[in-house]
């Protein structure tokens, strides 16, 4: 992305370097905000090449509020499939189907995909094994019999519309 | 004792119960692959469960503060973007090295798509990381 100015992806770096600094000390004392102003620009000169490539474009709003509503989802999916993880672990006869599944995304940016790849990682019983272009595979704990089709276009369908679609709905606003 | 020690003790108390189950789940799991999913439990609601549930916590005390609850989602949030990373790494690590699928196991879209794209299992290696 060679289109984004130098300046805008400086200035991005050294807003979030400086809210990290906020959260780290929680003071509003001048002196410690003016000194953590002072070290985000000192370091963002530094890093700022390999920290972002979208620059200050990252900060639309649209972004943000997807961004804000995207936590509180995710967590909710995330304690549903610890409990659900946590009732295989427990049931005497150990109800797990583990395979490993293809599915396709529709996310295009390389942030996009990490996020997604992270998010299912993230999500117990399934991990990103691996990923090639749109291509994700994914080890599933309990494959359902939907999935389970000779057809690789149908299988696909049904794993994508279970593991990545949830999420993608998000991340394409946020990532693109 | 008041209502933020209360909800943070009983945050701190589900984070331990989830580690417990995740240890749990290394013993019963019958390959590495499975494992790894109740490994990741511990990561995600064992740990958020204890770092958010001392930061609520310390707001009950007298001497806690918000900074510590910040310090803790700070903490928390960077656990979260890094921690997937290695779980990624180290399964694809023991894919790669051959370790086979247990025996109950479905389905394994991966091994096919190695196949077709060329016997060179190196080939999808190229694109797609992070």
């Amino acid at each position: 992305m060679g289109e984004v100015s130098k300046a805008s992806r400086y200035l991005y770096t050294v807003i979030i370097l400086f809210l990290i600094w906020l959260m780290l000390t929680a003071s509003l004392d001048p002196q410690e905000v003016g000194f953590g102003l002072l070290l985000s620009l000192i370091v963002a000169a530094f890093t700022y090449e390999i920290f972002t490539t979208g620059g200050l474009s990252n900060l639309h709003p649209r972004r943000i509020a997807y961004m804000l509503a995207y936590l509180p989802y995710f967590l909710w999916a995330m304690i549903m499939a610890n409990i659900d993880v946590a009732y295989r672990v427990l049931h005497p006869a150990r109800p797990i189907r583990p395979g490993i599944v293809h599915c396709k995304t529709v996310l295009k940016s390389d942030v996009g995909k990490l996020s997604l790849a992270n998010s299912i990682t993230l999500t117990p019983g399934t991990i990103t094994l691996d990923v090639d272009d749109d291509n994700y595979f994914i080890h599933w704990i309990w494959v359902p019999d939907e999935a389970l089709t000779g057809d690789e276009e149908e299988h696909v369908k049904v794993a994508s519309e279970n593991i990545t679609r949830p999420f993608e709905k998000f991340l394409k606003v946020i990532f693109g | 004792m008041n209502a933020f020690t209360v909800l943070g003790e009983l945050l701190v108390l589900l984070g331990t119960f989830f580690y417990f189950l995740s240890t749990l789940g290394l013993i019963r799991m019958p390959d590495v692959y499975n494992r790894m999913q109740t490994s990741t439990k511990s990561a995600t609601l064992g740990s958020l469960g204890v770092i958010a549930g001392v930061g609520i916590w310390a707001l009950g005390t007298d001497f806690g503060s918000a900074a510590w609850l910040t310090k803790t989602m700070a903490i928390a949030l960077f656990l979260l973007m890094t921690n997937p990373i290695s779980a990624h790494a180290l399964i694809r690590a023991a894919y790669k090295r051959g370790i086979p699928l247990w025996h109950g196991s479905v389905v394994d879209k991966y091994a096919e798509y190695l196949e077709k794209s060329g016997g060179d299992g190196e080939t999808p290696e190229g694109g797609g990381e992070e």
